[in-house]
């Protein structure tokens, strides 16, 4: 790793942060943290979740304050005391959720922040601005439009330009990547470089270690609240190097797996049909088989009947033709707790309201499925001791770092959050697994640590049905791969599976006939293309 | 029965609706439900009589219910905005707060004699529309007059005007606001002021204006809750609001001024010769008001009829989730 550079005393610095504490209930979240930004640069935050990055630019941002250290903004102690005085120094934070108000226009989003207009709206003479404004930026939106009717990548415009009205030199990025599509984010990169090439300064917030390489001239990596590299120039460092500072291990990006032995079928769907909430047909005549000892992945494009599809295995969808079988016996409409019972875990998108209850404890979460039989339960009695015991072990077991086990879930991270679901469903040694989305939102380290417990129940002989959008994920985790597309299977691919023939094979079954993305567009027009989409049958490909 | 007469007195009727209902919607437009509307009322009834009655002035009284009801709703805005308690529970002890306190220093008050009114008066040339005139601008009180300007200047305060547009964020996305420097909290404290004052309002236009006099909880009866379910009823927006008043205004009188005839369109009246009919047609507004509260409490109802995003949920700062 190269030496931190030393920072210019003669320059001016937008931002200094010097020896920053903060500290929550039982957490220290930012412990002597130093920060330095230099104009026109964009400068990384980086780190897993939790590490204290966003804590940190709520602190510059004005929105916490901070126990200890000092903010200098252009060489100048400052002391912002809300969000307000921050901007007011020059200091703009686009956040993760947008803090855009759905029920009003472009316009008057915008003009929320401002002095200007003193009383009265005259929204017609300000959308004029605005028009003109994002025009200058290359960043169009209506400006008439309600925020609710925009898509994320245009509300994130928004909010840019909200920021540059109030006369921000400093943007705060929040994890700006989270939640936008792969086009957008192109969009969004050639737009931060264009506001550095005017001189603003930009602290891009990331735990996406290829983003952070791609767009950074600097970068300072955050470990559980210090700062395990300060201000680092991102040539000659490599990406090994960064996510071993961030999660303070090496980390594998080839997972060790053993081959594959599947055993006897533990699920089986027979030609399943279910509706999605809008009474439409959302699964058509669906047939699999899921072995014991392996993991199926299920490919596809959001909303294409993966989350319904789970949901009928599982018992929380009603089938309405078909057969679902677990361990041979029927289950199709049977209630939850019978399927729980054949040994089920489900590992559900939704964290926060499906995959926990928020509110309840970790003991309370991680005993949600045992609590009915002894050792905790004892008749109608609950020993509470015994739960208490148990998701102590639970907790070290599966490294959940929480104050205690009595912190309520909903103040942990993704990463925890998602450690806590899975203690619960995996420690009663299923025989099968849903998963759908294990990873998403999570930072490298956690990431890792989700995959393992997983390829650990495979070893153990779990069948495991690994539902993601996540293309890299799917080939590193999956023994064979299914394409689902409006509902129906569009085929099945098998041995050797990252292959670049076998991406292009699945980004053609995922999009199905009438859509087909962009990049294999381009490929297609190349003349590499021969399979034509639409044609799931015969799709089988084996290398 | 004469059609005019009852429309005419049910516009007087519903401008106690309408400014207890203007009020209410104002401070659930910054994300604060406040249900102690009808408690907030009495105060106001009871506190304008009294006044005027000791001072002989009936402005005085109006601007002493106005204080009071903004007064006695900081009781609400403390528990729900700083100490960030359930808002409907602390709406209902306002309800009874309001209504005790009312009662108890209105104890003797219905017997003290008469007092001087706000003024009622016609207006010259609009009296002399048909139809419209005679309803809406003839011998009307100067809080019918009052109710009138204040609808347009409430919706394009909401709609139109900067501090309109900071209500509109503080009760749809409080942590946008708050982001942009924006006081959710004092912003709060004041529209649950302005609500209460408005319900003060109402009350006074009932014992100075509509139908003088102090008759304890009787003078209200109920139309504070009439008030909080009008604010579903009108989506929120004050148009709306004026349109259900008058409605309601109107449907309460009709609901007197039914059982009065023996005859009705040349029949025996049903309601004249079965008095009972009269206490069936008498709780028809309130079980009205019942269907429309459970309507719009149904979480999916309540997103599309456009109540605000952020109404009963306290801010907080930083919290995950927000």
């Amino acid at each position: 790793m190269p030496p931190p550079m030393s920072t210019d005393n003669t320059a001016i610095c937008p931002v200094k942060m010097v020896g920053i504490v903060k500290r929550f209930p039982g957490i220290l979240a930012n412990d002597h943290v130093d920060f330095d930004l230099r104009k026109g640069e964009i400068h990384a935050l980086l780190g897993e979740n939790g590490a204290g990055k966003s804590t940190l630019m709520n602190v510059l941002a004005g929105l916490y304050r901070q126990e200890g250290g000092t903010i200098l903004v252009n060489n100048k102690p400052v002391s912002f005391s809300s969000p307000r005085d921050a901007i007011k120094a020059g200091i703009g934070m686009v956040h993760q959720h947008f803090m855009l108000v759905p029920s009003q226009t472009v316009t008057e989003n915008i003009l929320l922040g401002m002095e200007e207009p003193r009383f009265f709206l005259r929204l017609k003479e300000f959308d004029a601005k605005v028009a003109e404004l994002g025009e200058r930026f290359g960043m169009q939106v209506d400006p008439r439009a309600k925020v609710w009717q925009l898509s994320v990548g245009e509300q994130q415009r928004v909010e840019l330009l909200k920021m540059l009205t109030l006369g921000a030199q400093v943007l705060i990025m929040d994890e700006p990547t989270a939640v936008l599509a792969p086009q957008e984010i192109e969009a969004l990169f050639v737009t931060l470089r264009a506001m550095v090439a005017e001189g603003k300064s930009i602290i891009f917030i990331s735990h996406k270690l290829q983003e952070v390489m791609a767009i950074a001239d600097r970068v300072t990596v955050l470990r559980k609240g210090k700062v395990t590299a300060a201000g680092v120039k991102m040539e000659g460092v490599t990406r090994q190097e960064l996510a071993r500072l961030m999660v303070g291990r090496d980390v594998l990006f080839k997972l060790d797996k053993t081959p594959c032995n599947p055993g006897e079928p533990v699920l089986t769907l027979e030609d399943v049909y279910a509706e999605n909430d809008k009474g439409l047909p959302s699964l058509r005549g669906v047939s699999f088989q899921v072995r014991a000892g392996e993991v199926v992945g299920l490919a596809g494009v959001a909303g294409n009947g993966q989350v319904e599809l789970t949901q009928v295995i599982n018992g929380l969808r009603r089938c309405t033709q078909g057969q679902v079988r677990l361990n041979g016996k029927e289950i199709t409409n049977r209630p939850v707790l019978q399927a729980i019972q054949s040994g089920m875990s489900y590992i559900p998108e939704d964290r926060t309201h499906v995959g926990s209850s928020p509110n309840l404890s970790i003991t309370d979460n991680v005993i949600m499925k045992s609590y009915r039989q002894p050792p905790i339960a004892h008749g109608w009695v609950l020993d509470g001791a015994k739960a208490e015991h148990i998701a102590g072990e639970l907790k070290d077991a599966y490294e959940i770092i929480a104050p205690t086990i009595h912190t309520p879930v909903r103040l942990l991270s993704g990463g925890n959050l998602q450690r806590v679901i899975l203690a619960r469903e995996i420690s009663g040694h299923p025989t099968f697994i849903a998963a759908v989305q294990p990873t998403r939102g999570l930072d490298v380290g956690a990431i890792e640590g989700v995959h393992r417990l997983l390829l650990a129940q495979r070893e153990a002989g779990a069948a495991i049905l690994l539902v993601s959008e996540e293309l890299e994920e799917l080939f590193s985790l999956s023994d064979r791969i299914l394409v689902i597309y409006e509902g129906r299977i569009m085929g099945e691919i098998t041995g050797e599976l990252d292959t670049s023939a076998n991406v292009e094979t699945i980004g053609l079954m995922m999009t199905g006939s009438q859509y087909v993305s962009g990049a294999l567009k381009e490929e297609m027009n190349r003349g590499g293309e021969n399979i034509s989409p639409g044609q799931p049958q015969g799709m089988v490909q084996h290398d | 029965m004469d059609l005019i007469i009852i429309l005419q007195a049910g516009v007087a009727t519903g401008t106690i609706l309408l400014f207890a209902t203007i009020g209410e919607l104002l401070t659930e437009r910054s994300g604060i439900l406040n249900l102690g509307v009808e408690g907030m009322m009495l105060i106001g009834a009871m506190s304008a009589y009294s006044t005027a009655i000791a001072t002989g002035n009936p402005w005085l009284g109006l601007l002493v219910a106005i204080l009071a009801g903004g007064l006695i709703s900081q009781v609400h805005a403390v528990i729900t905005i700083k100490l960030q308690a359930d808002q409907v529970v602390s709406g209902l002890a306002l309800t009874f707060l309001g209504a005790g306190t009312s009662l108890v220093l209105g104890e003797g008050l219905s017997k003290a004699g008469t007092v001087s009114l706000l003024p009622a008066f016609s207006i010259p040339l609009l009296d002399q529309i048909p139809i419209l005139g005679p309803i809406f601008f003839t011998r009307q009180s100067v809080m019918v007059y009052l109710g009138y300007l204040l609808v347009p200047l409430v919706w394009y305060y909401i709609n139109h005007t900067r501090p309109g547009m900071h209500l509109r964020a503080v009760g749809e996305y409080p942590a946008a606001a708050d982001a942009l420097g924006i006081n959710v909290a004092r912003l709060r404290y004041f529209y649950v002021f302005v609500g209460g004052a408005l319900a003060g309002l109402a009350g006074a236009t009932i014992s100075l204006a509509i139908s003088p006099g102090w008759f304890s909880e009787l003078t209200t009866a109920g139309q504070g809750w009439i008030a909080v379910g009008l604010v579903i009823f009108a989506q929120w927006d004050p148009v709306r609001a004026a349109f259900g008043s008058y409605m309601f205004g109107a449907l309460r009188r009709l609901i007197l001024d039914i059982q009065g005839p023996m005859t009705l369109f040349g029949m025996a009246n049903p309601f004249y010769y079965n008095p009972y009919l009269g206490f069936f047609l008498q709780m028809l507004p309130y079980a009205f008001t019942i269907i429309v509260l459970v309507i719009g409490s149904r979480e999916a109802v309540r997103k599309r009829l456009g109540s605000p995003a952020a109404l009963g949920t306290p801010y907080i700062r930083g919290e995950r989730g927000l």
